[in-house]
């Protein structure tokens, strides 16, 4: 299949490399790289400042984009699977998130919005919402698996009720969390000068290699998502499957849920994640994998969702409103769809050969 | 018994009937049943017709958005870009209006300017170049939406005498006004909108029905592959979808700009999720090849009657009008699946018991023999 896709031919170490599907995030993250060595070479100046609590961390556009690309990283590891299994993405990451985040202050807090001390500790938080992340995970889940519902809009329920019910969770009041060490998740741990967001996603990494490396949910949700009726004549129950991806998808929503409330200690209902299912469902199209489910690569998703976090903060640098960053987003992501399209891939192979097959001649004739 | 005997009547006639006609009368009973309700058990309001219209009158846009968004999910596509480009239309019509001293004629021709070309545009990426349309259409909205604020990045409410002209344009419907409480007689009334929107649904289901182009759109969405051997050009057809798509996006935004009468990045936000639930509380599914126009009116209508008993009920809390629209778009969609399936299930059955019975003739034509 790839080999047909292939514009170039031939089986030469260079060709190995454009056909590697982690190509296309890296030759996106390669060109917006040179596009800020050019204009600004100081984007790329890491340094060591104190923080506001007086510890030494590093700062720098770098570190700002391997610390808030973490978030969509993380989700993108679940998306990846939910859109290799199921055919289709989840669009209700982001109310997710306010809901996970919403149980995770509710426990926290208490009842009281202003606590002097946290009411339960921070890992019995994060296991009760984790715990309601993946319940809603399994509800969209068993409406996609067992019910057959197109997965966008299966989780279109979820996206419009979401908010609302994290907003119910809390009684609509904004508790905020006292004490320090939870705001370690989204900012630095004391003496440890990496963003901990980045950290808690390399342990995400590597949970998900691990997963992929030593059970098969890798092999059978591409398996499902390739050909269902197939897959249940090898023995393989892809309702089953299929379930597990969003259930995993929940747990990650989690996760983010935490890194996110854990950066303002507070929540804002309407705003928090806005907009981050769009940019999650975009990491994995970036990493070139198919949004029709199948086949996977795990790395070219991470990649993606930094790539996007690259160019947010590559626009956010050269003043650009955040408002106003859809366009730009768009116009990039345009650019990109367009280039990796197969039509367009086959079309501008068929012009090379074209070229060179005319090219010929002429200087012949010369 | 009696129960038991009217449900295998229904089971009957419900065979008989196509999906896209079976999941419509769904939605339309559900509606009237609804109406009926809340007529019995909150009378005062929903006994004057006025309140039918002020619904209309609110939801006119929307309703043209599910329109085109219908008309895209028939030959199984998305776009999702509807809601931002009716954020554009509002905030570029109120700049021309406002501040570059343009007209009303104007400010239609560059609503539908630009609803046209983002259905171009988009249509060419999904049907020419083969891109995924969720991410085209993605893309569309987060243009639309930062192309908003570059234009303008403030709300502001528009002045201009023939445009607020327009607006205030009510179109009165004779006999059924209503006594209000000072014992004076008022007319029900409807905005313009409402006639665009009415009109534009009547044209559809007039080409959704009736014409070739219509029959086509149903035939690329229930599969391309027998389309294309049926001889329908399957590119042109979905490219053609796209278009319709956005020139109605465009109209529907110049329909909700003269509602509001102001421009502002965060008019119509969500309104595509809005439009795609009207769509599939309509009847129309994601798959393709299954919907109705007069079930999306239903769909949409259904969508803000459910809003109006809720804050009537006096459940007024913002997060419970979320919850209930989710929670009937879950209702409707698992009843839709669970029809849908059975009948799947049926029709397998029935057509493996021809299949099997013809089997058994011909062995026993060939024993004969």
């Amino acid at each position: 299949m790839t080999k047909k896709l292939d514009p170039h031919g031939g089986g030469s170490a260079i060709t190995g490399i454009f056909r590697n599907q982690i190509f296309i995030p890296f030759a996106a993250l390669m060109l917006l790289a040179i596009f800020n060595l050019i204009a600004d070479p100081s984007f790329f100046a890491i340094t060591m400042n104190n923080n506001s609590a007086g510890y030494p961390v590093l700062s720098g556009q770098l570190i700002t984009i391997i610390d808030n690309g973490s978030e969509l990283a993380i989700l993108a590891i679940g998306m990846t699977l939910v859109t290799a299994s199921s055919r289709g993405q989840d669009i209700s990451v982001g109310a997710a998130i306010a809901i996970s985040g919403s149980v995770l202050l509710r426990v926290l807090c208490g009842t009281d919005t202003r606590p002097e001390t946290m009411q339960a500790p921070i890992i019995v938080g994060f296991i009760v919402a984790a715990i309601a992340a993946m319940a809603f995970g399994a509800f969209n889940g068993v409406l996609v698996a067992y019910f057959r519902i197109q997965p966008m809009v299966a989780t279109l329920i979820l996206f419009t009720a979401g908010r609302s019910i994290a907003a119910w969770i809390n009684n609509n009041e904004l508790p905020i969390v006292p004490g320090e060490e939870f705001k370690y998740f989204g900012g630095y741990i004391p003496g440890i000068p990496v963003p901990t967001p980045f950290l808690i996603a390399i342990l995400c990494f590597i949970l998900t290699w691990l997963m992929l490396k030593f059970t098969n949910i890798g092999l059978y949700s591409q398996s499902v998502g390739i050909n269902e009726k197939t897959s249940r004549l090898n023995g393989l129950n892809p309702e089953l499957i299929k379930l597990t991806t969003y259930v995993i998808l929940g747990l990650c929503v989690a996760v983010t849920g935490l890194i996110k409330v854990s950066r303002l200690s507070t929540i804002n209902y309407s705003v928090i994640a806005k907009d981050i299912e769009m940019d999650a469902i975009l990491a994995v199209a970036l990493g070139g994998n198919s949004l029709s489910g199948g086949k996977f690569n795990m790395a070219a998703s991470i990649l993606g969702a930094y790539v996007i976090q690259f160019l947010t903060t590559t626009l956010y640098k050269f003043d650009v409103q955040a408002t106003a960053l859809p366009a730009y987003k768009a116009v990039v992501v345009i650019v990109l769809v367009v280039l990796s399209a197969p039509v367009v891939r086959e079309k501008t192979a068929r012009l090379a050969k074209k070229l060179r097959s005319s090219k010929t001649p002429a200087e012949n004739h010369a | 018994m009696s129960t038991k005997a009217i449900s295998g009547r229904r089971g009957g006639l419900l065979k008989n009937m196509t999906d896209t006609n079976l999941l419509t009368s769904i939605t339309v009973a559900v509606f009237v049943v609804m109406y009926v309700c809340a007529v019995a058990f909150l009378q005062e309001g929903f006994l004057k017709p006025q309140t039918l219209f002020n619904l209309l009158n609110a939801n006119a846009a929307l309703i043209i958005l599910a329109c085109g968004m219908t008309l895209v999910m028939i030959t199984g596509g998305i776009d999702i870009s509807v809601g931002g480009v009716t954020a554009l239309v509002s905030m570029s019509c109120a700049v021309l209006l406002d501040k570059q001293g343009g007209d009303v004629v104007g400010a239609i021709f560059l609503a539908v300017g630009i609803g046209l070309a983002f259905g171009l545009v988009q249509g060419f990426l999904v049907a020419y170049l083969e891109i995924q349309p969720f991410i085209v259409t993605l893309a569309g909205m987060f243009f639309a939406r930062g192309m908003t604020t570059i234009v303008n990045k403030d709300p502001f409410n528009v002045a201009n005498e023939g445009f607020v002209a327009l607006k205030e344009t009510r179109l009165i419907i004779p006999l059924l006004g209503s006594v209000n409480k000072k014992g004076i007689y008022v007319d029900a009334y409807i905005e313009i909108g409402v006639v665009v929107a009415l009109l534009i649904v009547a044209l559809l289901f007039i080409m959704l029905k009736w014409t070739k182009t219509g029959r086509n759109f149903y035939a690329v969405g229930g599969n391309r592959q027998s389309a294309l051997m049926l001889g329908i050009n399957v590119k042109r057809t979905t490219f053609f979808s796209y278009v319709i798509c956005g020139l109605l996006a465009g109209i529907g935004g110049f329909v909700y700009f003269m509602h509001v009468g102001s421009g502002s990045p965060s008019h119509a936000t969500g309104a595509e999720m809005n439009a795609i639930a009207s769509s599939i509380i309509g009847g129309t599914m994601l798959t393709g090849g299954v919907g109705n126009i007069i079930g999306t009116l239903f769909g949409t209508m259904s969508l803000a009657l459910i809003q109006t008993i809720v804050s009537s009920v006096g459940l007024d809390q913002a997060w419970w009008t979320g919850i209930t629209i989710a929670a009937m778009l879950c209702i409707f969609l698992v009843v839709q699946s669970v029809i849908i399936s059975r009948r799947k299930k049926r029709n397998n059955s029935s057509q493996e018991a021809e299949a099997t019975e013809g089997e058994n003739k011909n062995a026993a034509d060939r024993k004969k023999e």
